[in-house]
């Protein structure tokens, strides 16, 4: 069989990226994918004839433009496209509007709470420091504050360095940002329950916490870090589906030689004396290489593919009670025409962006509380977004196809597997909140692709469906990502590396961790860096 | 045009249709004309352009008909091309000089009929065309105000424009030309643009213009079809290395001091340039040129990091030798681009080179030497920009 110089596991956007970094420093790479396409969570799919649905991840702004940029994504046909907008709908009738244009949405804010519309401008001078603080470890991997190594007493010293820039005032709301639920943070600039709801949704998206949950705040300025163009903040669509990012990453990989294996499911890295041999596929296929790279979360890495036998206990131990809980769900619907909403005009410009119909703080904290009574959540917190609006090629001309990302629905409902009933109960009662506020919203439908955390982990491999492949929690970010100890890329066994989400610095399709993991994997091989630094902030 | 006001800017046949889509109410002055700068947000609508479709008020566009026995034998005089090659229905990009072998200005020659020219430029240029005209049977008269325009431009723009009933419009070349009827007067399509996208421009009597303007949105709704202004055209112009009279180059009768104007060949305009045409103006310049040497070559720069280069000076060895013209963040390409004049021998394709970058944050000043490499072709240039027959999107 032939041997490779590396093998990564998974064909994700941090598999490739990965495996791109690695090609181009001349090593003969393979990336391995069990189903028969490429993407993991960065997949497009057509499940109904002419339209294209982003299956899993939906939208785009974390993915580091250093490594757009260096790796040619443009050339390689990937384009993000900043979508503005975005609306919550009170059950009152009226809305929360977010606009694109400064005074417009100075007004909007004004419209619901004049203090808040000038409070706001504190707050996202307030969020803009921590994203500052944080945009420059991206692309860097996190020192490990026990070592006594040159290399991780410098990188501290950057970290602390940069921590005392902050100021006193700084410091202080930066560990108030890492450890604060984003409800009690909130409720520190504004006063409007919509508009505390709006904002504060993004703190639970694919958290297993409500948003009075202590932890919170980060999860929030997780989304706030990424940027379109240098807009921090800014999200967009990939053109033709997210599955783009995963296709263009691939051409990039191709070209610097790198080989696609679909259809190879790996059963068990295989370890020899203590170091990485290659991989068994399910299929009793072998392929070799003294580099093996899992981009699978890490409970698939070390409670599944790898042997207990080859691990110290330790890291099986830290492999178990790594927090990486199912919360999260997702419709993908094919639509006959352009849904209208109560209240808002077809062509207002809140509509390119993302819906959401829980109007106050509490009533998302309630949707919680059906998910820790295990099952989904009756009144969920959703983001909504019809791309087709922006992007023309995901349905044909005149019909839409709309995306909805639920929060909270359960890995298990009521400590048993999901059932068809079950799931057409999930179902309904996020059609239902949806065309509460859009007469015709359930006529337009053609056809309904809904995945429960059982689906998004049957297809894509991620434990629980949690599509940060392990929470974003202090415990489990930076130096304590997957794990203390283990938070370098490398793993347990010499020649096995980690480079998924979840390792520093989490998910949300940045293709950091792959780049990051690459850099750490060419400095073991004695290899040149590939992997290009961080934009300065500034 | 309409808009009779003679105490404020002119307002083009369109300007009830683009008011009513201004939202950011934010205006500038084209050639006298109220222009908007942006309608919505200046990105939404460069994108828009890149990937969906849009459309621009191009009205106070500079236009010059050239009719009469002579047409072709005086633009061959006036321009550096060979007309000849510009066949019926075809358009042509090329440049005009002084006898100094100076530009005066670049712009588009259409091809409208035998003996019948349309000449499109930035610059007013009556006064020079006119003068080139001495002995020549051509009728030369400036016909701004007598056609209104509009870009429509993006990777749907056909779909669209096909939508509004242009049957057969995804078989027109690039630089082609197509009649249509619109309700009874003529429509001229052009496959042109400024973008360097798919893309048509759109020539129509003033008085239909509304009209126009009404069924095109309407029909091309479904591709996704919105406005854009003047700002969000000079992001996709630079991205795709377009240069832009008064911004990249002075036209030569504006300049004032010695030396500030340019010849074709320090635009990178050289392949415009036929010295094999036995007389046009500059030719001798020109030639004098071609044999002693250029002083400045244009250059497309890839710039390092993610700051815009705009004003920037160029080093090399921390000399200065070059200037930065037009800069952007390419928000397609994700690249950093800058057009820049350079003194000879600098700007050869994969010469590296230093770009000085100041930018400001809160009031705090910033100096960056950024590395930059001289590109051998824009960062911006699709396969659909030329495919024919053109892609639904």
């Amino acid at each position: 069989m032939k041997k490779y110089d590396a093998i990564v596991i998974g064909a994700g956007h941090n598999g490739l990226t990965n495996g791109a970094y690695l090609a181009k420093a001349g090593l003969d790479v393979a990336v391995l994918e069990r189903n028969s396409y490429i993407g993991g969570a960065t997949v497009s799919r057509e499940l109904y004839e002419g339209w294209t649905y982003s299956n899993c991840s939906y939208v785009c702004s974390l993915l580091r433009p250093e490594l757009v940029r260096d790796l040619e994504l443009p050339r390689h046909g990937l384009q993000v496209v900043p979508y503005g907008g975005g609306v919550t709908f009170m059950r009152n009738g009226d809305y929360y509007g977010n606009f694109y244009d400064h005074e417009r949405q100075y007004r909007e804010m004004a419209r619901h709470s004049k203090r808040d519309a000038n409070a706001y401008e504190r707050y996202t001078a307030d969020v803009m420091k921590q994203t500052r603080l944080i945009r420059p470890f991206l692309l860097k991997t996190p020192p490990d504050p026990t070592s006594l190594k040159l290399r991780d007493l410098k990188d501290l010293m950057e970290y602390g360095k940069s921590f005392m820039d902050l100021g006193e005032a700084g410091l202080i709301d930066a560990l108030k940002f890492w450890t604060k639920s984003v409800g009690d943070f909130l409720d520190e600039y504004f006063e409007s329950d919509v508009i505390k709801a709006h904002l504060g949704g993004t703190g639970v998206i694919g958290t297993a916490l409500g948003v009075y949950s202590p932890g919170t705040a980060y999860v929030l300025l997780h989304h706030y870090m990424g940027d379109v163009d240098g807009n921090v903040g800014s999200w967009g669509f990939a053109r033709g589906g997210m599955g783009s990012v995963a296709e263009a990453l691939a051409k990039s990989f191709q070209g610097f030689g790198g080989e696609i294996i679909c259809d190879a499911d790996v059963d068990q890295i295989i370890v020899r004396n203590g170091k990485a041999r290659g991989v068994a596929l399910k299929n009793g296929t072998e392929l070799y290489a003294d580099t093996v790279v899992s981009n699978l979360d890490p409970k698939r890495t070390f409670l599944d593919v790898m042997d207990e036998k080859d691990l110290p206990g330790e890291v099986i131990k830290k492999a178990q009670n790594f927090k990486i809980r199912g919360s999260s769900g997702k419709l993908n619907i094919a639509l006959d025409g352009l849904p209208s909403f109560t209240g808002l005009d077809q062509g207002s410009p809140l509509m390119l962006g993302d819906y959401h119909f829980s109007d106050s703080l509490p009533r998302i904290e309630r949707a919680y509380d059906d998910w820790k009574d295990g099952t989904w959540s009756k009144d969920p917190y959703v983001d909504v977004l019809i791309p087709t609006q922006t992007d023309p090629t995901m349905a044909p001309p005149g019909k839409h196809m709309m995306t909805v990302f639920v929060q909270y629905c359960p890995p298990k409902v009521h400590g048993n597997d999901w059932t068809a009933e079950d799931k057409a109960g999930f179902e309904k009662s996020v059609i239902d909140q949806i065309a509460a506020h859009s007469p015709d919203f359930k006529d337009l439908i053609l056809h309904c692709e809904t995945r429960t955390p059982k689906e998004i982990e049957a297809e894509v491999g991620l434990t629980e469906g949690n599509i940060f492949q392990g929470e974003l929690t202090f415990d489990q970010l930076l130096f304590n990502r997957p794990f203390p100890g283990y938070a370098q890329y490398r793993g347990p066994v010499k020649g096995m590396y980690m480079c998924g989400s979840g390792t520093h610095p989490g998910g949300g399709v940045m293709a950091a961790p792959g780049a990051n993991a690459a850099r750490e994997i060419l400095r073991d091989l004695r290899k040149p860096n590939t992997v290009p630094e961080g934009y300065a902030d500034d | 045009m309409a808009g009779a006001d003679e105490r404020m800017l002119l307002t083009t046949p369109f300007h009830s249709r683009v008011a009513a889509a201004c939202e950011t109410n934010c205006w500038g002055n084209w050639k006298g004309y109220t222009t908007p700068n942006s309608y919505i947000d200046v990105e939404l609508e460069y994108f828009a352009i890149r990937s969906t479709t849009g459309v621009f008020d191009l009205s106070p566009m500079g236009k010059y008909r050239v009719t009469g026995p002579d047409a072709e034998a005086y633009l061959n005089r006036l321009i550096t091309r060979d007309v000849s090659k510009i066949r019926e229905k075809r358009v042509g990009y090329t440049v005009w000089c002084d006898d100094e072998g100076q530009v005066l200005d670049d712009g588009t020659i259409f091809h409208l009929g035998p003996n019948d020219y349309r000449i499109c430029a930035y610059a007013r240029a009556i006064d020079w065309l006119l003068w080139s005209a001495e002995g020549f049977d051509v009728c030369v008269e400036e016909e701004t105000q007598n056609v209104a325009a509009l870009a429509v431009q993006g990777p749907t723009s056909c779909a669209a424009l096909m939508a509004m009933g242009l049957s057969g419009l995804d078989a027109l070349k690039p630089f082609g030309i197509e009649y249509f009827d619109f309700e009874g007067e003529q429509l001229m399509v052009s496959r042109t643009g400024f973008t360097g996208d798919l893309g048509y421009e759109l020539w129509i009597a003033p008085e239909k213009a509304e009209d126009l303007w009404d069924r095109l949105f309407a029909a091309g709704a479904p591709h996704i079809i919105k406005p854009f202004g003047m700002e969000a055209l000079e992001m996709a112009r630079i991205e795709t290395g377009f240069i832009q009279a008064g911004v990249d180059f002075i036209p030569a009768e504006e300049t004032i001091r010695q030396g500030r104007s340019r010849s074709p060949f320090e635009l990178g305009l050289d392949w415009l340039v036929d010295l094999n045409k036995p007389v046009f103006n500059g030719r001798k310049a020109l030639l004098d040129e071609k044999s002693r040497g250029s002083r400045y070559r244009f250059a497309i720069l890839d710039v390092a990091g993610n700051k815009p280069a705009n004003n920037s000076f160029i080093l090399k060895n921390g000399k200065q030798v070059g200037v930065v013209t037009s800069a952007a963040w390419c928000p397609t390409a994700k690249t950093n681009v800058a057009l820049a004049q350079l003194e000879m021998p600098h700007g050869a394709i994969g010469e590296e080179l230093v770009a000085e970058i100041y930018y400001q944050r809160e009031l705090h000043w910033t100096k960056v030497n950024a590395p930059c490499k001289v590109l051998e072709s824009p960062v911006f240039d699709p396969p659909r920009r030329r495919q024919t027959p053109a892609l639904p999107y």
